[in-house]
């Protein structure tokens, strides 16, 4: 392996563990708003300093190999992608975090029938599942796997679209629930962005594996040059 | 293509039986840099060479297809010509050493027997070199000896002496590979401005030169011209698997 091909599967290596540190992260989350743990919802604040660390960490890494040497063709669009899905990772994890303090502060326990109604879990566990898929799209260089999380990402959008409604119905119900439906709405919004991000690494992937399908051995043999 | 300055078509260089440029269809279009690069021994400087007529200067060296100027086939023409017309700069910058600065510029004319005025013979230094970005740090010193200059100002020199020929294209095989960082910017600069005037041809190991001072380049591969194509596509998303191996440095 070249020196450069050493640095990308360092790089990669990171990428990863950063990947399975914000994921854990958006875990973490979801059981401190199920458990109503706010132990582990402070636990999930006090990790985002790691998340952040290791985005400048990664950023910095791109930079020198950047300055170092000079990458040209899938390498550059490694690098290229690379930077970019850091960046997803990392608001990903911001999201975790958000989602923690919520449960940090919110005063009441969420109620397990908004939970429901809302269909809050289910879409917590297909954003933490399209989260993954991801990752192993990046893993393998998959873009067929890369292209189904564009697909997936509509029952996020679906759940959101429908939360206002029943949001305002669980109110409607009761409205004590006031405070903590409008926490749940808030989670349900950040959800959504998980997707988004998800979607954005999605792209990424696709953009630097994909122009690396080239015209095969033979066909470069006869009369192509003329451009 | 109507702007097209240089084409080859089925253009093949032998030495003896040795088939070094392959079956080459390129289309080259005015005031345009073309990068050309490619494993050492793969048949570059060959193919150069064939284009202004020096491959055939070498006992045994052969051709065989077309090298069109303008649309005609410079294997048809006075070769002598062809040469003035078709400029070249080689890897070590070679001012002639017994010529001063001066003389370096209008050699070209005195070897061919071409007699010049003092009062054009003038005009042309001054022009030359004043296209060759040297102008200004020769002007008082025109009768030192051309070896006198650095590296850089020596190939800036040559570059001269070959626009002093009024040439449409201009050749250069590997011109800064024996230059500084510095004056290798100030070649590279000049290829910039030289294009407004000039087709250039460079070949070179420097990729990031190549990605640098070109619009398209080409790949060459054991003589075969691989790929060609815009130097932004070729150094992002290469479409042979062979010029991105090369270009990522992966050959093996
Ligand atoms: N004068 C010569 N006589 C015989 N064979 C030659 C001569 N010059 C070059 N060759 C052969 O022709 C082939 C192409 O050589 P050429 O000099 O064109 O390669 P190149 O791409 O310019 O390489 P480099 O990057 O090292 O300058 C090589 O196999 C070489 O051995
Ligand atoms: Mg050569």
């Amino acid at each position: 392996m070249t020196p450069l091909e050493n640095e990308i599967t360092a790089l990669k290596k990171e990428l990863i563990s950063m990947w399975i540190l914000v994921q854990s992260q958006l875990n973490k989350a979801k059981e401190a708003m199920i458990q109503f743990d706010k132990d582990l919802a402070r636990e999930v604040l006090i990790k985002e300093k790691r998340v952040n660390s290791f985005e400048l960490k990664i950023d910095r890494d791109c930079e020198n190999i950047f300055a170092l040497h000079c990458p040209v063709a899938i390498d550059l669009r490694f690098l290229l992608a690379a930077l970019k899905i850091n960046t997803n990772l990392e608001r990903t994890g911001d999201i975790a975090a958000s989602i923690a303090l919520y449960v940090v502060e919110s005063p009441v326990n969420f109620d397990a029938d908004i939970l429901e109604k809302t269909s809050l879990i289910r879409m917590y566990d297909e954003a933490v599942n399209i989260l993954m898929d991801t990752r192993t799209a990046f893993e393998k260089e998959d873009t067929v796997l890369a292209r189904s999380i564009f697909k997936r990402d509509d029952v996020l959008d679906a759940i959101n679209d429908s939360a206002p409604i029943s949001i305002a119905e669980a109110i409607k119900a009761d409205i004590k629930t006031l405070p903590e439906a409008l926490y749940v709405l808030s989670i349900i919004r950040k959800l959504e962005r998980v997707g988004d991000q998800s979607k954005n690494i999605a792209e990424e992937i696709i953009f630097y594996v994909e122009a690396k399908i080239l015209k095969h051995f033979e066909s470069g043999k006869k009369g192509k040059s003329e451009a | 293509m109507e702007n097209t300055i240089v084409k080859a078509e089925n253009y093949n260089s032998y030495f003896g039986d040795n088939h070094v440029v392959k079956d080459v269809n390129i289309s080259i279009h005015k005031n345009e840099v073309i990068a050309v690069m490619g494993p050492s021994g793969c048949g570059k400087t060959t193919f150069l060479r064939g284009i202004n007529r020096m491959h055939e200067l070498i006992p045994g060296a052969t051709s065989k297809g077309k090298i069109l100027l303008d649309g005609e086939n410079v294997y048809d023409m006075n070769a002598i010509y062809v040469r003035a017309k078709i400029g070249m700069v080689f890897q070590r910058p070679n001012p002639f050493p017994n010529l001063s600065i001066y003389e370096n510029v209008v050699a070209g004319y005195l070897l061919n027997g071409i007699k010049l005025s003092k009062a054009d013979k003038d005009a042309i230094v001054e022009k030359s070199l004043t296209s060759a970005a040297l102008w200004k740090e020769v002007k008082d010193s025109l009768h030192k000896k051309g070896t006198f200059l650095s590296g850089g100002q020596q190939q800036r020199l040559c570059i001269a002496r070959a626009i002093a020929m009024q040439p449409e294209l201009i050749l250069f095989d590997e011109p800064t590979s024996a230059l500084d960082p510095i004056s290798t910017s100030s070649v590279e600069a000049l290829f910039h401005e030289l294009k407004a005037n000039y087709t250039l041809i460079i070949v070179t190991h420097n990729m990031q030169q190549a990605a640098r001072v070109s619009d398209r380049t080409a790949f060459f591969y054991m003589g075969e011209l691989v790929e060609f194509d815009d130097t932004k596509q070729m150094f992002t998303a290469p479409r042979d698997q062979r010029t991105q191996n090369y270009i990522t440095g992966r050959f093996s």
